[in-house]
């Protein structure tokens, strides 16, 4: 296994005629990356470039982290199909690589009388969605199984197979098998200009110029630039800002499902879940802005989701905070993705990828995949990628610290170093030293927990630069 | 987990103050097996990385010291906090406390049953006595809902005291220091021990109680923080000052200070009941939780005393558990939850105990949410008064202040909560 992994200095030449890649994916989110992974099943030269330094940093990281059964969706557009399709591609590779899913089942709450009457609706939609599980329930059963709720829910709509996934192991996972398996992975590379040719595209990148004969627009919130620079005004992406309160692991068991609004004139709403970490997610606000890179949160945004989580589990405001962050999501306007192939260019924009994007994104890179042929790529016959078990983030399923006979073999992982988190010494270790390493220390977080619990380092947040700058000076 | 089960006599969890002086007064009282658990590679708790001095001297003031560490009126007296730290370990070994670190308990397995991890593996110890002696922290950035973006360069004084003394990290140039408890005083030391120009020390409060010794510091007060902004780094933080007048200092590091919340998440997972107002383990002048034989020192009662106030804690834990050990311990009885109204915060213990028992010092510790000029301090039980008492000074937030213990026995163990109010 050679890995190629470059986060700075030249990219492969020009002038070597191995240098042309056969596909270029542009943006290493967890799109990107499920792209690339599915690339990396042929015999293509393939890269995945990202701006940033990092699988997965900018809207894959900052999400509300659901395995959506798709009960939701637009019957009939292409959303629907991929996140159903993807939706059980994932919950299966999930289980083969250790991402954590929790099967946690979600109640879409109706707080009066209209959102009452939207619930059989709703339950249709689903229906219509491929989707057979869901069924109302009265105010009564939704207190039985969820006795926290505020007061005054009147019934639900109870979805027994959404489900919690981990967000940061799921595109690093598609990643890591992709580098693996020959995909070149280069970091802290952005495109500016894209010439395209007889023979595919020439990429001016923040790194230096990139060959091509065929590419990939995965870049989120950038789509829509990516886009123009190849002559297209197809669609603007106008970032959405969601914010999200994560609480303490104390207000775990507060809440048993995924609790969602009832989508309404003012659109999806806020709703409160578990995380996979053991923590509770409350949010997201949903802001329309023009600012790409405005993932600051704001004391209206904050307070808005205090108001809200107070009417939907009172006691969730007894716990501390531990995290707040603000994620954008890539709207267009249109209540469905955009992806489209443009044969004459060698070229598929995947533009649009909204929250389910998670979800879907396995559909999404076989979509693209067959698109990429379509454009007049010659994949080849495909071959199985060699199995990957990513180390286990999720509070639901066994973790180094409690495991005595790992322990025995290495007492690095009975050594903790975050004690909000768990997270030893081991793996940290193995996370520094890992195919697609962190290189900064919220990288090691993502890919460990560590630093992320309640006292967000005031114990353990030197120790842990100190082992991120010693391994990474 | 299928953790070794062990039994010990005494099973204290945290080596901090607390927890080493209630080890070293047990061993040394012939207790039998008496563990301490420290999750740390090296026990001593926060005065490890406190380099200021007046810990332990008779004018020590906290923990985390009025003291700077450039040396002031309180510096000399008593010993710097690794020094202490090094002091309280040394004793609690000399009596034979068995002091382990790099162990974490991880949970409970049964009233008095831990769970643990560590290097060797995971155990199961069960106690005859658990002393709870788990601290107390500052609260971060987030959950002080501090909105913004998200870069490096955002500390607690915890964080930057072991970034600067135990693991010599580059911290930055430009610092605000955030608060107006005397911790801020050992932030703004470590900050230019490590180097950072400390831009300014920033308080909502409008009559701070802090009074910075050094005149380069700016001391801005009614002032709070609107917003951090940065990238890759933290490039400002946003002030608004209450007349409504707003700010951006330019900064790449901001320390947020004091705020200090119990530990309390074992005490929790157990099920202890916690006061409401400290928000640690309610407890009782015998340092009894509500679950029997589990019992609390330090911090995590009370965030946060001084050092040493934290010892003498630890000392004085030692006679109740020595009779919960001997089965000669009284009885719990029906003890009355001791509950203050606003502005008081909290008061410590905050259960009152059997046969008017006393805290120690004879006195019971208060915090204020508001200042409070020569408070007038009312107790009374079902609309009995049961004492008053003037204080002679100002009660200001952050700070302690006492209230004496005379009246415990006055309290009607078939009567409601007895309230503290102040007037």
């Amino acid at each position: 296994m050679t890995v190629t992994l470059t986060t700075a200095g030249p990219l492969p030449s020009l002038d070597d005629a191995e240098a042309t890649y056969d596909v270029v994916v542009v943006g290493a989110g967890v799109v990107g990356a499920a792209v690339a992974r599915e690339l990396a099943r042929y015999r293509l030269r393939t890269a995945l470039v990202d701006a940033s330094d990092d699988i997965g940093n900018a809207t894959s990281k900052a999400n509300t982290a659901i395995l959506h059964t798709g009960f939701d969706a637009v019957p009939g557009s292409l959303e629907a199909r991929l996140v159903r399709e993807g939706r059980d591609l994932l919950a299966a590779y999930a289980a083969e690589a250790g991402i954590p899913v929790e099967r946690v089942g979600a109640l879409l709450v109706a707080w009066d009388e209209d959102q009452l009457a939207a619930l059989p609706g709703l339950r249709d939609k689903a229906e219509r969605n491929g989707y057979h599980a869901s069924r109302i329930i009265g105010a009564d059963e939704l207190r039985a199984r969820e006795p926290h709720l505020g007061p005054g829910a009147l019934g639900a709509l109870d979805v027994p197979d959404e489900s919690i996934i981990c967000p940061w192991t799921t595109p690093l996972a598609f990643a890591t098998q992709a580098v693996r398996a020959g995909v070149h992975l280069h970091l802290n590379c952005r495109v500016r200009d894209i010439t395209p040719d007889a023979d595919g595209h020439t990429l001016t990148t923040s790194r230096g110029p990139l060959r091509t004969r065929h590419l990939v627009n995965a870049a989120g919130l950038h789509a829509d630039e990516i886009d123009r620079l190849l002559g297209h005004d197809v669609f603007t992406v106008t970032p959405r800002r969601g914010q999200l309160l994560v609480l303490d692991k104390l207000a775990r068991p507060l809440v048993g499902h995924i609790l969602l609004p009832v989508p309404g004139p003012a659109g999806k709403g806020v709703l409160v879940a578990p995380t996979v970490f053991g923590n509770v997610l409350l949010g997201p606000t949903a802001e329309d802005l023009d600012d790409k890179t405005a993932t600051g949160s704001t004391a209206d945004g904050i307070r808005l989701l205090r108001e809200k989580g107070r009417r939907i589990v009172p006691g969730l405001l007894d716990e501390e905070v531990t995290a707040v962050y603000a994620g954008l999501r890539a709207a267009t306007g249109q209540e469905d993705y955009r992806i489209q192939e443009y044969p004459g260019l060698r070229y598929v924009a995947v533009g649009g990828i909204r929250s389910t994007g998670l979800t879907a994104s396995m559909a999404i890179g076989r979509h693209v995949m067959g698109l990429l042929t379509a454009v007049g790529l010659d994949p080849g016959e495909p071959h199985e990628l060699p199995p990957l078990t990513m180390p286990n983030l999720g509070e639901a399923f066994p973790r180094p610290y409690r495991d005595a006979a790992l322990i025995a073999a290495d007492p690095a992982y009975g050594t903790l170093v975050c004690h909000c988190e768990q997270v030893t010494l081991g793996e940290i270790r193995d996370a520094l030293t890992s195919t697609i390493p962190p290189h900064s220390p919220d990288g090691l977080r993502r890919r460990t927990r560590a630093r992320g619990g309640r006292c967000q380092g005031f114990y353990c947040g030197a120790a842990v630069r100190a082992l991120f700058e010693e391994e990474r000076p | 987990m299928t953790g070794q089960p062990r039994e010990v006599d005494v099973l204290i969890v945290g080596a901090g103050p607390a927890g080493l002086a209630a080890g070293a007064e047990l061993a040394a009282a012939d207790a039998g097996r008496v563990e301490i658990l420290e999750r740390e590679q090296e026990a001593g708790g926060i005065p490890r990385h406190c380099h200021h001095g007046g810990f332990g001297g008779r004018l020590e003031r906290s923990a985390y010291a009025w003291a700077s560490a450039a040396g002031s009126a309180y510096a000399r007296k008593g010993t710097t906090g690794p020094d202490f730290a090094r002091r309280g370990v040394a004793a609690a070994v000399a009596a034979g406390a068995a002091l382990r670190t790099g162990v974490t308990v991880t949970g409970w397995a049964g009233p008095r049953t831990v769970e643990t991890t560590g290097p060797a593996g995971p155990e199961q110890i069960t106690a005859r006595a658990v002393i709870l002696a788990t601290g107390a922290r500052e609260r971060p950035r987030s959950a002080r809902l501090i909105p913004g973006t998200r870069p490096p360069g955002v500390y607690t004084t915890g964080e930057l005291q072991q970034a600067v003394h135990l693991y010599g990290l580059r911290i930055g140039t430009r610092a605000v220091v955030v608060g107006d408890e005397p911790v801020g005083h050992a932030a703004v030391a470590t900050l230019r021990a490590a180097g950072v120009h400390v831009v300014a020390v920033v308080t909502d409060r409008t009559a701070p109680a802090l009074r910075l010794r050094s005149p380069r510091v700016p001391l801005l007060t009614g002032t709070t923080v609107t917003e951090l902004t940065g990238r890759r780094r933290l490039s400002g933080v946003a002030l608004r000052h209450h007349d409504g007048r707003t700010t951006t200092l330019r900064c790449d590091t901001v320390v947020l200070t004091g705020d200090f919340v119990p530990d309390h998440e074992l005490a929790r997972r157990g099920g202890i009941v916690l006061d409401p107002g400290t928000r640690g383990p309610a407890y009782d002048a015998a340092y009894r939780t509500s679950h029997p034989g589990v019992f609390a020192v330090g911090n995590l009662l009370h965030a946060v005393e001084r050092a040493g106030y934290a010892a003498q804690e630890g000392r004085a834990v030692a006679v109740p558990v020595l009779h919960r050990l001997a089965g000669t311990e009284e009885a719990a009885g029906a003890g009355r939850r001791l509950v203050v109204d606003a502005p008081l915060r909290w008061i410590a213990p905050n259960v009152a105990g059997p046969d008017g028992a006393r805290p120690v010092g004879d006195r019971f510790v208060l915090r204020t949410g508001r200042r409070l000029p020569r408070p007038l301090l009312v107790v009374s039980q079902d609309g009995r008064e049961l004492h008053r008492q003037r204080l002679l000074s100002t009660a200001v937030p952050g700070r302690p202040f006492t209230l004496g213990a005379e009246w415990v026995d006055r309290v009607d163990p078939d009567g409601t909560d007895v309230r503290i109010t102040a007037r």
